[in-house]
């Protein structure tokens, strides 16, 4: 089994750049709070956050904290710094979690602190919270564990 | 959608009547040519080849941001042109350009058009190519992931196809395997050592489940095509290679794909040309099984398999078992694909090498030339829409 413990993506690529409707994601995330847009007409989730509710066209937002309960969608393990510099982050772990309880959204994000040969698309993962310099936080996702739950 | 009625359709009004092409080069030795320098060599190449002045070009049709028409213009003395348009997005346009192409000849907006694509990776390599995007809004929310080049991100759909499926490695070994085999005789090809499963397996895991053979090359080129009416083409130099259908657009539930990541599950798992086949087929009045050859675009090996699902070659899910068959081998397979090698081996120009290809084969001028080749299909690459699809014959 692949013991190595799935790092942080490298740091030196977040560039938090956010609008009107993006903003609240971002804002609570540096609170560690989840809050995830629905729409506030029929109720429908929506990733990432957009002016319009593709469903229904409103552009009323209702912004829901949400509990994090997710399951891994996808992911891979990134074994090469494409990027000059990011050799330190080897390995990580981009993935796509999926949150049931939440219409099905789905978010980009990274697996962190676990080992990776544990790692199974459809397992449940939980929430944990990658604090940035400048106050920012980045949610991010580790395996559920009866220590950690 | 419904089938367009037949003299609604494209089909066979147009032809490719010249096709030029620069050598293939690895990444950055192109230089000092400039990209210019080198996308006027192609076109020269294709007005030469189909035995035209290059004075003759009234329009220009691109794809991924094209080019600077006024420059070309400036630069090769080209008079006027009356057309000049590009399909949006990135890799996906590259055969919806031949498309855009014969709409403008088939509306009268020109009679002589050009498409060409070009890449020289030297400053930026297209392998991190995500990670050049200015910060925006929407690219917060999978840039600060660490996702810095396609590679990382169709992995994503790979993992999720072999779940799904039961795809395994070794089948993306298969398609970087026959892809190779392709390219030992083409001398245009920059990979030309065989390649076993032995070496597959030994070579460095970039993006698991994506190793290093699953990508395409990085190379720098120039290849331009002729695109002109059937009825002109047949007094030019060589054989015209007609315009079947060309479809260019896509889904809602594919979207912007890679960097959405919230396509239906149906739908993620695959490369989002189900739409792209279905209109295509039907506006050339063909199916599947009428295609000779498949120049399908390989910036992963992975996406191969999900496009042979999306254009009928194989129900879905059952491509791994499909290409393990060998059915996609020149020699002896039910549908030869990327028969010069590929992307993966043979050169990148950005899905171009493709449409060059596809018109050696129904030229009957190809390395690997297919017997009695009639009818090529060529993909545009899956990504952000549109994407795009083109059917040639003879």
């Amino acid at each position: 089994m692949d013991s190595r413990i799935a790092k942080p993506p490298p740091a030196g690529l977040v560039n938090l750049s956010m609008d009107a409707w993006t903003a609240p994601f971002w804002e609570a995330a540096a609170r560690h709070e989840l809050n995830l847009p629905r729409c506030a007409d029929c109720g429908s989730y929506r990733m990432p956050p957009t002016p319009f509710c593709p469903h229904c066209r409103s552009q009323n937002i209702a912004w829901v904290a949400f509990d994090g309960a997710a399951a891994l969608y996808s992911y891979t393990i990134v074994e090469r710094a494409i990027i000059p510099g990011s050799e330190d982050s080897i390995p990580y772990v981009p993935a796509i979690v999926e949150f049931q309880g939440a219409g099905g959204v789905r978010l980009i994000t990274n697996i962190i602190d676990c080992e990776i040969g544990r790692l199974e698309v459809g397992i449940p993962v939980d929430l944990r919270w990658i604090d940035l310099e400048n106050g920012s936080a980045l949610p991010a996702f580790t395996i559920e564990t009866a220590d950690n739950k | 959608m419904s089938e367009a009625a037949p003299n609604r359709t494209m089909r066979g009004k147009t032809a490719i009547a010249g096709l030029g092409s620069t050598p293939y080069y690895k990444r950055g030795q192109s230089y000092p040519q400039t990209l210019e320098e080198l996308v006027s060599k192609a076109i020269l190449g294709a007005v030469d080849d189909a035995g035209l002045k290059v004075e003759d070009i009234d329009g220009f049709a691109y794809f991924a941001g094209g080019f600077d028409t006024g420059f070309l213009m400036e630069m090769l003395g080209i008079p006027e042109v009356s057309f000049s348009a590009s399909i949006t997005g990135t890799g996906g346009g590259s055969a919806g350009a031949i498309g855009l192409a014969a709409a403008a000849v088939i509306s009268g907006m020109a009679e002589t058009v050009v498409c060409v694509g070009a890449n020289q990776q030297g400053a930026q390599r297209f392998g991190s190519i995500t990670s050049s995007y200015p910060a925006t809004p929407e690219n917060a929310f999978f840039g600060t992931t660490g996702l810095v080049g396609p590679g990382h991100m169709f992995a994503l759909l790979a993992r999720r196809h072999m779940h799904l499926y039961g795809t395994r490695r070794e089948h993306f070994a298969e398609v970087a395997m026959s892809t190779r085999i392709n390219a030992l005789t083409n001398p245009d090809a920059i990979m030309r050592k065989p390649l076993t499963l032995d070496d597959y397996f030994a070579a460095p895991m970039i993006a698991d489940p994506h190793c290093l053979f699953d990508f395409c090359l990085e190379t720098d080129g120039a290849i331009a095509v002729i695109v002109t009416t059937a009825e002109r083409a047949r007094d030019l130099k060589r054989k015209p290679v007609k315009v079947l259908s060309s479809t260019h657009g896509g889904s809602r539930d594919w979207g912007r794909s890679i960097y959405w990541m919230n396509m239906p599950d149906e739908t993620f798992a695959s490369s989002g040309h189900a739409s792209i086949a279905r209109r295509l087929y039907a506006d050339a009045g063909l199916g599947p099984e009428d295609v000779d050859c498949a120049q399908i675009y390989d910036h992963f090996s992975s996406q191969v398999l999900m496009q042979l699902e999306d254009y009928g070659f194989c129900p879905r899910g059952e491509s791994g078992p499909f290409v393990s068959d060998g059915a996609i081998r020149y020699d002896g397979g039910v549908i030869p694909v990327n028969t010069d090698g590929g992307q993966l081996s043979a050169g990148y120009v950005w899905g171009m090498t493709h449409v060059r290809e596809a018109v050696e084969q129904l030229r009957g001028t190809a390395i690997n030339q297919v017997k009695g080749a009639e009818v090529a299909l060529v993909t545009g690459g899956p990504s952000t829409l549109p994407i795009s699809g083109l059917l040639l014959g003879v």
